[in-house]
C-alpha cells in the first residue's frame, strides 16, 4: 500500500517522533527484559558460582595428587627406616641446602612409595569434584537456553503487539523494508547478544575473579607475579579490539556499498542490457569488490590476531611461574603440586579474560540493535481519542458512548462528511472542508490523477487516520462516539493488489470475518464465483497460497478477496478498481462479481472504468488532495471542469502517439 | 566458553532473512569442497607457508608439555636452578617463534579467505551480468544479491576457519598422540578410549544438532515471512478487525521457533559439559593409572605430567573440530546457492561472428514464434505470425500474463524464441550480435529503473555525448521538463539507487526520455504509460507522434485508450494472437478486443 506515501510527495522520513523524556539507557533496559526470569536467574547464578567455584578447585585437588605421587617418588629414595629429620639433616650435611629445604616442605615418609590409597582418595574427590562441574554446567546450560529463548519470545511478543497498536501513519512513513529489519535482522542479533551475553560474560568474570582469589590463596608470590602479566593481556586486547573494531566498522561499510552497486546492477539488468552498458557497471562492482577484500583482509587479521598475541603472553606467563615456581620448590618454599596447580590456574586465567574482551565487542553491536528495537517499540502509537462530553476516553476497543446495530443492514448505510479538514502534515494542508454523502445503497465513484488523494479519502472513511476538523456520521452517529473496530465493522474492502497471505484458501476468504464457519467460506467463494475454480484445484480450500501467491493468477486472487468481502457482507463498501491485471475473461469474472458485491450496499469506489463512473450516483473529483468537483456525470459534463478534461483526454478523442 | 560462542554465531549465520525457495536439504558436501578447492588452488604456495606455519606452531606446542617435563625432571626435582634458567630461556624463545608464526599464519590465512571471497563473489556477478531476462526472473533479484554477498560471505568464513585449524589440528592430534605414547605407553589405553569417547559423543550430539538447526532455520523464516505479510497487509488486516487473528498466527509462529530453539539448545547444552566432562574425568584416570606406574618405578613423574598436558591437548583439537563441524552444513549450503548460480548457462549467447551496426529500418517480423519456459506447461507465447509496420506506430494490447512484455522483450534479444524467429530487418534476431542490435533500440521497460547520478547521467544513459539542448527536448516530450526544471539543480540533481526519491510517475517519464536522448529507429515502449495519469499519458502520446516520425514504434499496454489510434493493434490473449487490425478493424470482426473496449471503457463505446 505505497500508493498513500506516494500521495504525500514520497517523503522520506525518519522512524517516527519517539515519546521525548521517557527513553533509557539501552543496556539497563536490556537487562530488565530478564525481570520476569528473575528465579530462574539466581538460580543458575547460584549454579554458577557453585560450578565455577568446583572448577577453580579442581587443579588445586590435582596438584594434592602429584604431591601424594611425588612425595612417594622422593621418599621411595630415602632409605627405610630414617625419619624425614634425619634424611634432611643427612642432605644438609652433605653440603645439598637447596634438596633439604625442599625435602623439609614436603610429607615425607622416608623409604615408604607412593600410597596408593591416599592417591586413590584425592582421585576420587578430584572425579567427584569433575563429575559435579559437569552436570552443573549442563543444568546451566540448559536453563540459560531456556531463559534467551523465553525472553526473546516475549520481545517478539512485544514487538507484535506493537505493530497492532502503531498509527497506519507509521507504515506509510517509514519504509516497510526498514521496519522488517528492526523486527526480523534486530531481533536475530539481540537474541545472539542476549545468548552469548548470559552464557559466558558472568562466567567469565566469576572464573577471573575466582581463579585470582585462590591463586593469592596458594601463592601470594607467585599470583603477583603472574597477575604482572594481566596488565599486559588487557592492553593487547583493548589494542587489538579497538583497532579490528575500526576495520570492522570499514568492512561493513564496503560490504553495504558492494551490496547497493549488486543490487543497482541487478535490479537494471534489462536497461543495462538494452542500452549496452553492462561495461559501465562492472568498472563499479570490481573497484568495490576490490575495496571490500582490501578492508576485510585487515579486519579478520586483526580480529582472529588478539588470539595468537594474548596466548603469547599466556606462554610468557607460563614460563614465569615455571621458572619461579620451580625455583620456589626447589627451596622448598612451595610445594610442587601448588607449582603444578598454578600452571594450570595461570592457563585458565587467559582465556576468560579473552573471552570478556570478545564478549564486549559483541555486545556493541547487540546493543545498536536492542536501541533500535526500542526505538521501534517507543514509537507513537495511535493516538487516544479525545472525549466527548459525557463520554470516556477510549482507544482502540475499550468502552464505548454510542451503539450502531453490527453487521449488514440490507440497504447499506448512510454515511455523511460534514465539513472535513484532514492533514498528514500540519503545515501542508490536503482536505479542507469536504461535505459529501452517500445515502444507502448509493455508489460513490472517487476519480482524478495519480496523486490526487483518493486514497486518502479511503483512510478517513476507514478511520485508519482521525480527521483534524468537522465530523464523519455513520448512521447518523459521529464517529467520534464510536470505537474504530465500531466503524471498521461496517466496511469491507477490495483493495488493488490483492493481499493474501501464506495459508490455505479456504483461511485466506475466512480473513473476511472472525467466526467464519466453513459453510460461509464456501457460499462466499460461490457469491465471488471462485469456487469452481478453487475445486478444480487438487488440494481445493486446502490449497496453500505460498509467501508471494505465484501459485495462481492474479485474477484468481482478486476473485478471493472479492469472496473475503462477500464473507465479511460489510454495508458499505470500498473498491479500488484495478486497471484490467488481468486477462479479459477473467476481467468479465471480477467485473461481474463485484457487481454483485454492491448490490444492496452503500459502495465508494476508486474507478478507472468508464461504464463505473457513468452508473455512479456521486463522482468525486480530486486533484491535488482537493475534492474540485463533486456530481454525477451528466452535472459535471455539463460544468466543463476538469471532470470534463480528464474524460475527454482519457475517454474521448485520444491522439495517437 | 569458546564453544558457545561459535555455536550462537553457527545458529545466527543459519537464520536468513530472506527466505528462499530451493533447496534447503542437507546440501552435498561435495559441491563446498569443489567450489572452495577451484578458488583456494591460486593461493597453493601461500598455502605451502600457512602449512608451514602451522607445523611451526604444532611442533612448539608439542615441545612445550616435553620442556615442561623436563624442568620438572632435572630442573626441580634435582633442583637444578641453572638447568631451569636454562629452558626456562629457551621456552621463552619458542614462545616468541610460536607468536610469530601463529601471526604470519593468520595474516596469509586471511590475506588468502579474501581473496578467495572476492575471486567467487566475481564469478558469481560476471554470471549474472550474463543472464537473461529468464535467468533474472527465475533466481529473483533479492536471491541473487544474497547469493552474491552473504553466501560468499559464508564460504569466505568457513574458508578461514578452515585454514586456521586444519594443518595445525591434524599435525598436533598425530604429533600429540605419538609423544603421550612415547612417554607413556602404558597409558595409551586410555588415550585412545578418551579419543574415541569424546569423538562418538560430540558425533553423536552434532548429528542430533544439524537437522535441528536446519529446523531453527525454516521457522526463522517462517515467522519473518507471518512479520512481512503483516507489514504489507496492515490496512487489510484493521479493515477486516483481524489484527486479534494475526496476532495469534504470529504467536504460533512465535511459539514454534521458541521451542525448536529451546530442542536445538538443549542439544546444545550438552557438548560443552562432554568435552568438559571427558577431558577432565579422563586426565584424572590417567592420573590414577599413570600414578600407579609412577610408583612402581616403570614411569618416571615428569612423563605423568606430560602425557596430561598431551591428552589436554588432543581433546582440545577434537573440540576444535566438533566447531568447525557445526559451521559446516552452513556452508555447505552457501556452496550450493553459489554453484546454482555459476553452473546456470545463459540462454542468450553471442553468435560467432558479429555483424556491423546496422538502422533497423525494417520493420520486426515474427515468424511461427513460440517462447515457454522451461517446466511449464503452457507455452507463454504461443505460435505468433505478424509483421509489425515499419515507420508505423504498432501496439500490443492485452491483460497481465498474455504474454506481451515477454514478446517485446524477444526484439532486442533480451529473450530468445524457444521456437520459430524474429527477423529484424530480414534477418534472424538470434544469428546477429545482441550488443549490435540493441544500438538501434529505445528500450522503456515497464519497471522504469533509474540508476544512482545525475538526471543528466540517467538521461545520457545510450547516448553518452548528447547535448544539454537534446536532454531538455526529451524531457519536454516524455512531459518531465516542468518537474525537472523545478528540481534543485534541475539536470544535475541527483537521482538515488533504482530513482528511490522520484515518484513512480516521474521515474516512468524519465526512463521514457532515456530512450529518446537516444534517438534510435525502433521504440519499445513495455506498458510504461500506465504509470501516468490519463491526462499526462495523452500528452506525452501527442508529443511523441512527431518526435517518432519515421522510427518503427511498438507500444504494449492493458489501457484500451492507449493503443486505439495506432496504425496496427495486435491483440495477445493467453499467448495467442486473439486480433491484428486497426481500432475500426477489430471492433468489427474480434470478440476479445470487443470485451476489452467493452469492459475498459463502457458498452457505449462499442458503437
Amino acid at each position: 500500500m505505497s500508493k498513500s506515501a506516494d500521495e504525500k510527495g514520497r517523503k522520506k522520513e525518519k522512524p517516527e517522533e519517539q515519546d521525548g523524556g521517557k527513553r533509557r539507557p539501552v543496556i539497563p533496559r536490556l537487562i530488565s527484559l530478564l525481570r520476569p526470569e528473575w528465579s530462574k536467574l539466581l538460580a543458575v547464578t547460584a549454579l554458577t558460582v557453585v560450578s565455577t567455584g568446583l572448577l577453580i578447585i579442581g587443579p588445586t585437588l590435582l596438584g594434592n595428587a602429584t604431591n601424594v605421587v611425588f612425595n612417594g617418588v622422593v621418599g621411595k629414595l630415602l632409605p627405610l627406616g630414617e625419619t624425614k629429620a634425619e634424611a634432611v639433616a643427612t642432605l644438609r650435611a652433605e653440603g645439598q641446602g637447596d634438596l633439604a629445604r625442599m625435602l623439609s616442605a614436603m610429607e615425607v615418609a622416608p623409604g615408604v612409595g607412593v600410597d596408593l590409597n591416599e592417591l586413590a582418595r584425592v582421585l576420587s574427590l578430584v572425579a567427584i569434584v569433575y563429575a559435579l562441574t559437569t552436570v552443573f554446567s549442563w543444568i546451566q546450560a540448559r536453563m540459560l537456553t531456556n531463559i534467551a529463548e523465553r525472553t526473546m519470545f516475549r520481545l517478539r511478543e512485544a514487538a507484535e503487539g506493537k505493530l497492532a497498536r502503531l498509527p497506519l501513519r507509521y507504515f506509510d512513513t517509514n519504509p516497510h523494508g526498514e521496519i522488517l529489519s528492526r523486527v526480523v535482522n534486530d531481533m536475530d542479533n539481540v537474541d545472539t547478544t542476549l545468548h552469548d551475553g548470559l552464557s559466558q560474560l558472568p562466567t567469565s568474570v566469576l572464573t577471573v575473579v575466582g581463579t585470582l582469589a585462590i591463586m593469592y590463596w596458594v601463592s601470594p608470590l607467585l599470583a603477583t607475579v603472574s597477575l604482572l602479566t594481566i596488565p599486559v593481556v588487557m592492553a593487547v586486547t583493548i589494542f587489538m579490539a579497538q583497532r579490528s573494531k575500526d576495520e570492522f566498522t570499514a568492512q561493513w561499510d564496503q560490504t553495504g556499498q558492494l551490496t547497493a552497486t549488486v543490487e543497482e546492477t541487478y535490479a537494471g539488468h534489462a536497461v543495462l542490457q538494452a542500452y549496452g552498458r553492462r561495461k559501465s557497471m562492472d568498472g563499479d562492482f570490481r573497484r568495490r569488490n576490490r575495496r571490500l577484500q582490501r578492508a576485510s583482509f585487515p579486519a579478520q587479521f586483526l580480529s582472529s590476531a588478539i588470539f595468537p598475541a594474548v596466548v603469547f603472553v599466556g606462554n610468557l606467563n607460563y614460563v614465569v611461574v615455571a621458572a619461579f615456581g620451580g625455583y620456589q620448590v626447589a627451596t622448598g618454599a612451595i610445594s610442587l603440586g601448588a607449582v603444578q596447580a598454578f600452571i594450570q590456574y595461570s592457563q585458565r586465567f587467559s582465556s576468560p579474560v579473552i573471552g570478556i574482551a570478545a564478549q564486549m565487542n559483541a555486545l556493541q553491536s547487540g546493543v545498536v540493535s536492542a536501541g533500535r528495537i526500542f526505538e521501534f517499540l517507543d514509537a507513537t502509537e495511535e493516538p487516544v481519542l479525545p472525549a466527548l462530553p459525557g463520554g470516556s476516553v477510549e482507544s482502540g476497543a475499550s468502552p464505548k458512548t454510542a451503539s450502531i446495530p453490527d453487521g449488514s443492514i440490507p440497504g447499506g448505510r448512510r454515511i455523511r462528511l460534514e465539513d472535513v479538514s484532514f492533514r498528514y502534515e500540519p503545515d501542508t494542508p490536503l482536505i479542507e472542508n469536504l461535505t459529501l454523502e452517500a445515502a444507502p445503497g448509493q455508489t460513490v465513484a472517487i476519480v482524478g490523477p495519480t496523486g490526487a488523494g483518493k486514497t486518502t479519502l479511503v483512510n478517513l472513511l476507514v478511520r485508519f487516520y482521525e480527521i483534524d476538523g468537522g465530523k464523519i456520521l455513520l448512521d447518523g452517529v459521529d464517529y467520534r462516539e464510536l470505537s474504530r473496530d465500531q466503524v471498521r465493522r461496517c466496511f469491507g474492502m477490495v483493495l488493488q493488489d490483492a493481499w493474501l497471505f501464506h495459508g490455505t484458501i479456504r483461511d485466506n476468504i475466512a480473513f473476511g470475518r472472525e467466526d467464519a464457519r466453513d459453510n460461509d467460506v464456501f457460499a462466499a467463494a460461490m457469491d465471488a464465483h471462485v469456487d469452481e475454480f478453487v475445486r478444480t484445484l487438487p488440494e481445493g480450500y486446502d490449497t496453500v497460497i505460498d509467501g508471494d501467491a505465484t501459485n495462481i493468477s492474479s485474477g484468481q486472487k482478486q476473485l478471493l478477496t472479492i469472496a473475503r468481502a462477500f464473507l465479511a457482507d460489510p454495508g458499505i463498501l470500498i473498491l479500488d478498481e484495478a486497471t484490467s491485471n488481468v486477462d479479459t475473461r477473467t476481467e468479465v469474472m471480477i467485473q461481474a462479481a463485484m457487481a454483485r458485491l454492491q448490490a444492496g450496499r452503500t459502495s465508494f469506489v476508486i474507478a478507472h472504468r468508464l461504464s463505473t463512473i457513468k452508473a455512479a450516483d456521486t463522482i468525486v473529483v480530486m486533484k491535488a488532495g482537493q475534492v474540485v468537483e463533486q456530481g454525477d456525470h451528466k452535472e459535471l459534463m455539463d460544468r466543463e471542469g476538469f471532470y470534463h478534461e480528464l474524460y475527454t483526454s482519457q475517454f474521448a478523442e485520444t491522439p495517437a502517439p | 566458553m569458546a564453544h558457545s560462542h561459535t555455536k550462537t554465531r553457527a545458529v545466527k549465520k543459519l537464520r536468513r532473512l530472506e527466505p528462499d525457495p530451493g533447496d534447503r536439504e542437507s546440501a552435498p558436501k561435495g559441491v563446498l569442497i569443489s567450489l572452495v578447492r577451484s578458488y583456494v588452488r591460486p593461493h597453493r604456495r601461500v598455502l605451502g607457508v600457512i602449512a608451514l606455519m602451522q607445523v611451526f606452531q604444532a611442533a612448539g606446542n608439542l615441545y612445550l608439555p616435553t620442556l615442561n617435563a623436563n624442568i620438572i625432571n632435572n630442573g626441580v626435582i634435582k633442583a637444578d636452578l641453572g638447568y631451569i634458567g636454562w629452558a626456562g630461556g629457551i621456552m621463552v624463545g619458542i614462545a616468541v617463534v610460536l607468536c610469530v608464526a601463529s601471526l604470519i599464519c593468520l595474516y596469509l590465512t586471511a590475506w588468502v579467505a579474501t581473496s578467495v571471497g572476492a575471486g567467487i563473489r566475481a564469478a558469481v556477478y560476471d554470471r549474472v551480468q550474463s543472464f537473461s531476462v529468464v535467468e533474472m526472473n527465475r533466481f529473483g533479484i533479492s536471491s541473487l544479491t544474497t547469493r552474491t554477498v552473504n553466501d560468499v560471505q559464508q564460504i569466505q568464513l568457513f574458508v578461514q576457519v578452515m585454514l586456521s585449524v586444519l594443518v595445525i589440528s591434524v599435525v598436533t592430534t598425530f604429533g600429540a598422540v605419538i609423544l603421550a605414547v612415547k612417554e607413556g605407553p602404558g597409558l595409551s589405553l586410555v588415550l585412545g578410549i578418551s579419543v574415541v569417547v569424546l569423538v562418538v559423543l560430540t558425533g553423536l550430539v552434532v548429528v542430533r544438532l544439524l537437522p535441528l538447526y536446519r529446523t531453527v532455520q525454516i521457522k526463522t523464516d517462517g515467522l519473518s515471512q507471518v512479520m512481512r505479510e503483516q507489514i504489507s497487509g496492515i490496512r487489510v488486516a484493521r479493515a477486516f478487525l483481524r489484527t486479534g487473528w494475526e496476532a495469534e498466527r504470529f504467536g504460533r509462529a512465535n511459539a514454534q521457533i521458541t521451542n525448536t530453539a529451546m530442542r536445538a539448545g538443549k542439544v546444545y547444552a550438552l557438548v560443552t559439559p562432554i568435552v568438559m566432562g571427558v577431558t577432565n574425568l579422563s586426565s584424572v584416570l590417567v592420573f590414577w593409572l599413570g600414578g600407579r606406574l609412577v610408583a612402581h618405578g616403570t614411569m618416571p613423574i615428569g612423563n605423568l605430567t606430560a602425557f596430561l598436558l598431551y591428552l589436554l591437548q588432543i581433546l582440545l583439537y577434537v573440540g576444535i573440530a566438533v566447531s568447525v563441524l557445526v559451521l559446516l552444513p552452513r556452508a555447505a549450503a552457501s556452496a550450493e546457492r553459489i554453484q546454482q548460480v555459476i553452473d546456470t548457462a545463459p540462454a542468450i549467447t553471442e553468435p560467432p561472428k558479429t555483424s556491423v551496426p546496422f538502422a533497423i529500418t525494417g520493420g520486426v517480423e515474427f515468424r511461427r514464434v513460440s517462447f515457454g519456459y522451461a517446466g511449464s506447461e503452457r507455452p507463454v507465447l504461443d505460435n505468433l505470425n505478424f509483421t509489425f509496420l515499419p515507420g508505423k506506430v504498432n501496439a500490443v494490447l492485452g491483460g497481465t500474463g498474455s504474454g506481451k512484455s515477454t514478446l517485446l522483450n524477444l526484439i532486442p534479444r533480451l529473450l530468445d524464441p524457444s521456437s520459430g524467429a524474429v527477423l529484424v530487418n530480414g534477418i534472424e534476431a538470434s544469428e546477429q550480435s545482441a550488443e549490435r542490435l540493441r544500438l538501434d533500440i529505445g528500450f522503456v521497460p515497464q519497471k522504469a529503473y533509474l540508476f544512482a547520478g545525475t538526471v543528466a547521467d540517467n538521461l545520457r544513459f545510450g547516448r553518452p555525448n548528447a547535448t544539454e539542448q537534446q536532454l531538455w527536448q526529451a524531457l519536454e516530450i516524455a512531459q518531465a521538463r516542468d518537474y525537472v526544471a523545478a528540481l534543485p539543480g534541475q539536470l544535475d540533481a541527483r537521482v538515488e539507487r533504482g530513482g528511490a526519491n522520484l515518484s513512480g510517475g516521474q521515474r516512468q517519464r524519465l526512463s521514457i526520455a532515456r530512450a529518446l536522448v537516444r534517438r534510435p529507429s525502433l521504440y519499445l515502449f513495455d506498458d510504461c504509460f500506465s504509470a501516468l495519469d490519463a491526462a499526462t499519458d495523452a500528452r506525452l502520446r501527442s508529443a511523441l507522434v512527431p518526435e517518432t516520425s519515421g522510427a518503427t514504434v511498438v507500444i504494449v499496454a492493458q489501457r484500451a485508450s492507449t493503443v486505439m489510434d495506432a496504425d496496427q493493434i495486435v491483440v495477445l490473449d493467453n499467448g495467442r494472437v486473439a486480433g491484428i487490425g486497426t481500432h475500426e478493424q477489430l471492433l468489427a470482426d474480434c470478440v476479445t478486443y470487443q470485451e476489452i473496449i467493452a469492459s475498459q471503457l463502457g458498452t457505449g463505446a462499442l458503437t
